[in-house]
């Protein structure tokens, strides 16, 4: 479904990816760790179509198509989709109609016609109990007043009503206390699917003893450094990302 | 960044849309202001001697007075000797129903989206059209009749209620309040005169529509709304022009008297042509919007979306007089390429337990100037008023600016005053935030410009609400800031 080949990318000439290989399929949830700065969310942000990111070298493939070529909304309508790790705010419009629209847009892309009125209702309060979705939330304006957590739980929701293929989650369990991190971890679950596809980005294990990977990969300075099982985010946990860096400064020539 | 610059770009290049003229014969006076042409204008509308008296009063102060010289833009030189004064469409000067109208003159309103027809009406809104300096069309009447509701336009209530016309007119902007509005005493052309009786709720919306049409013409209009004791009227305003490439005036005054438990409910959304995006052309909006809330227990409430115009140059204000009496003044002002706005509104205390309510959002985009300038005054006697401002400012771009001058003079201590203000920036992050969600961005500044301004379009009636909203989007459609 996805395939990253050796993709460099900068922010103001600052290279921060350099050289990222992935391989997703569909049905596969893949986590990826890593200490802070190591282009956890550069990665999320590259594959949403983030303006202020410049790709510099290597390829996207989506759905064998090129993703790095299309603009954000075509990336989304495409059904690519990103959990923000910090969800914004948009005073005054309704959740509600903003996800009609959002829908819509999407069937639009598809050569679908607009959802009627009842059928998307129908929807939204199927997926709202699915999710365990607040209902009082999803009558306010988008993200207005929300606590961190609500946000999160919000984009979850939209999630779940856009349906994509591919869902990239970054940091989504930052901020959320133990009973938000469970509801939110069951909603993911039972969107799981053999015909989607999950990438997880965390610092912690906790939220893969949930949402429980299908294979792990350790981000460090712009790289996939190791490549495992849920093991591996065990023995991440354990010994911290030290012992890591340590190995790579080794294999890194002196500059 | 390439991508705004696109969009700010096509923003600033976008048509407008009813930049059309209506090519129809007209009878137009010379250019030029002199009690000669406001003899002719009198004459012409065979007005009583009193009022052309009152005129020509006008005129005096008009001379008298000077340009002000406190507002933040640059005032234009307006050359009131090349200015017509008085415009309107051959034939018949008064129409006795709508068969008698020019068919081109109702297809220019049809291509306005104003339903003039009756079996059109069952919107239930009642339209005066006034095109140039005629009212054209005034559809529901008999219906307004049966409850003693006067709805006409001003040339017909001087004739058929002058008692009425000659008791309320001036009283509530005095002829000498400002250059432009002694301008419009001299020389105003017509506009719209209601009267809604004792306890009498007016059952559907009344609605003027205004179009400058003729090439060097001014608009000068007059509305006079009054509501007596106990009544309930919601009016509402639109207005067009044609392109042009010189700018054209338009100085109107609005007077709004509410007696005793009376409510006024007064909308406008302005769409005269905003000039092209050098700034060439485009309508001057000079204009006096004054309401008293005179009997205890009013209410006046004001709601503005100003969208076109070059320069829009207006403050419509309550004058808070009965106790317990309430002023609204909820705003929206869009500024776009060379654009420019200094608006606001005067709120003046002056009976026990008065309240007034601020509301006004700001949008500025290309190279769009904004300014809220507020007066909040609380008179000694004022015992318990207050007051609750919000002024916010949007800004789509870089190169647009917004400004807030707000007045607060306060002369009695029981008053409570609340000012809120903010400036926020259409963030990148929000346009992203709903580009992930598969919407483009020209979509999602319009929906973010539509949710920072529903506090005020919630205010508007259902059908200006909607035509507000698409207004908006064309207004500003695809800005990225």
């Amino acid at each position: 479904m996805l395939n990253i080949k050796n993709l460099h990318a900068a922010v103001e000439g600052n290279a921060i990816l350099k050289g990222i290989n992935l391989n997703v399929k569909a049905g596969e949830v893949h986590a990826i760790m890593g200490p802070n700065g190591s282009g956890k969310s550069s990665l999320a942000s590259v594959l949403a179509g983030r303006e202020a990111y410049e790709v510099t070298e290597g390829s996207v493939e989506f759905e064998g198509k090129d993703l790095l070529d299309m603009s954000p909304e075509v990336r989304a309508r495409e059904g690519v989709f990103l959990a923000f790790q910090y969800p914004v705010e948009i005073p005054g419009v309704s959740n509600i109609n903003f996800l009609k629209t959002a829908v819509n847009e999407i069937r639009a892309h598809h050569g679908q016609p607009p959802m009627q009125a009842k059928a998307f209702l129908d929807m939204l309060k199927q997926k709202q109990k699915l999710m365990e979705f607040d209902a009082n939330l999803m009558n306010r304006s988008l993200n207005e007043g929300f606590s961190g957590g609500e946000k999160k739980r919000n984009d979850i929701f939209q999630m779940a009503m856009l349906e994509p293929k591919l869902a990239i989650m970054d940091e989504t369990d930052s901020g959320l206390d133990i009973d938000a991190l469970r509801v939110v971890s069951a909603g993911v679950n039972k969107l799981r699917s053999k015909d989607n596809a999950f990438v997880i980005i965390t610092h912690y294990q906790r939220l893969l003893e949930y949402i429980v990977p299908d294979y792990v990969h350790v981000l460090y300075n712009g790289r996939i450094v190791k490549s495992g099982t849920k093991e591996l985010a065990l023995e991440l946990e354990e010994k911290g990302y030290d012992w890591l860096k340590a190995d790579i400064r080794l294999e890194e020539p002196v500059q | 960044m390439s991508a705004e610059q696109d969009i700010l770009q096509e923003l600033a290049g976008r048509e407008y849309e009813f930049g059309f003229e209506t090519q129809i014969e007209m009878d137009i006076a010379p250019p030029g202001l002199n009690e000669e042409t406001i003899r002719f204008i009198s004459m012409k509308k065979n007005e009583p001697e009193w009022l052309l008296e009152w005129r020509l009063k006008g005129y005096q102060l008009f001379k008298k007075l000077s340009m002000p010289t406190w507002q933040n833009f640059e005032l234009p030189e307006v050359d009131f000797q090349g200015v017509s004064y008085y415009a309107a469409p051959k034939n018949k000067v008064k129409y006795e129903s709508l068969d008698e109208v020019d068919p081109e003159l109702l297809r220019t309103f049809e291509k306005l989206g104003i339903p003039l027809e009756e079996q059109k009406m069952l919107s239930g809104v009642a339209v005066d059209a006034v095109f140039d300096s005629i009212s054209v069309a005034t559809t529901f009447k008999k219906q307004l009749n049966e409850l003693g509701i006067i709805f006409c336009s001003f040339g017909e209530a001087v004739q058929d209620h002058p008692e009425l016309v000659k008791k309320y007119l001036g009283t509530v902007v005095p002829q000498s309040d400002n250059i432009y509005a002694a301008l419009n005493c001299a020389v105003f052309s017509d506009g719209s005169f209601v009267y809604i009786p004792k306890g009498v709720r007016c059952p559907m919306e009344l609605s003027t529509y205004f179009r400058i049409n003729a090439k060097n013409t001014g608009q000068f209009e007059r509305t006079l709304i009054i509501a007596d004791e106990g009544s309930y009227v919601s009016y509402l305003e639109g207005c067009t022009a044609p392109m042009r490439d010189e700018n054209q005036l338009h100085a109107a005054v609005v007077e709004l008297i509410a007696l005793d438990n009376a409510e006024i409910k007064y909308s406008t959304v302005q769409n005269w042509y905003p000039g092209d995006k050098d700034g060439k052309g485009g309508i001057y909006n000079f204009v006096t919007k004054r309401g008293i809330c005179k009997g205890h227990h009013s209410k006046i409430s004001w709601t503005q979306v100003e969208t076109g115009s070059a320069i829009t140059w207006k403050y419509p204000g309550v004058i808070l007089q009965g106790d317990n009496s309430i002023g609204e003044f909820y705003s929206v002002a869009v500024t776009s390429k060379k654009q420019v706005a200094d608006t606001g509104t005067k709120m003046v205390h002056i009976g026990k337990n008065t309240k007034s309510r601020i509301i006004s959002k700001g949008i500025s985009a290309v190279h769009g100037q904004n300014t809220y300038r507020g007066l909040v005054k609380i008179g000694p006697n004022a015992s318990n008023a207050r007051n609750f401002t919000q002024c916010d400012s949007l800004l789509i771009g870089d190169r647009c600016g917004a400004h807030t001058f707000p007045y607060i003079e306060s002369k009695n201590n029981t008053a409570m005053v609340e000012h809120e203000a903010t400036t926020s920036k259409i963030g990148e992050d929000q346009v992203f935030y709903l580009n992930q969600r598969g919407i483009d961005s020209e979509q999602a500044v319009n929906m973010i410009v539509n949710g920072y301004a529903k506090e005020v379009l919630n205010q508007l009636p259902m059908e200006f609400a909607v035509e507000a909203q698409k207004l908006l989007s064309i207004t500003l459609e695809g800005s990225v800031g």
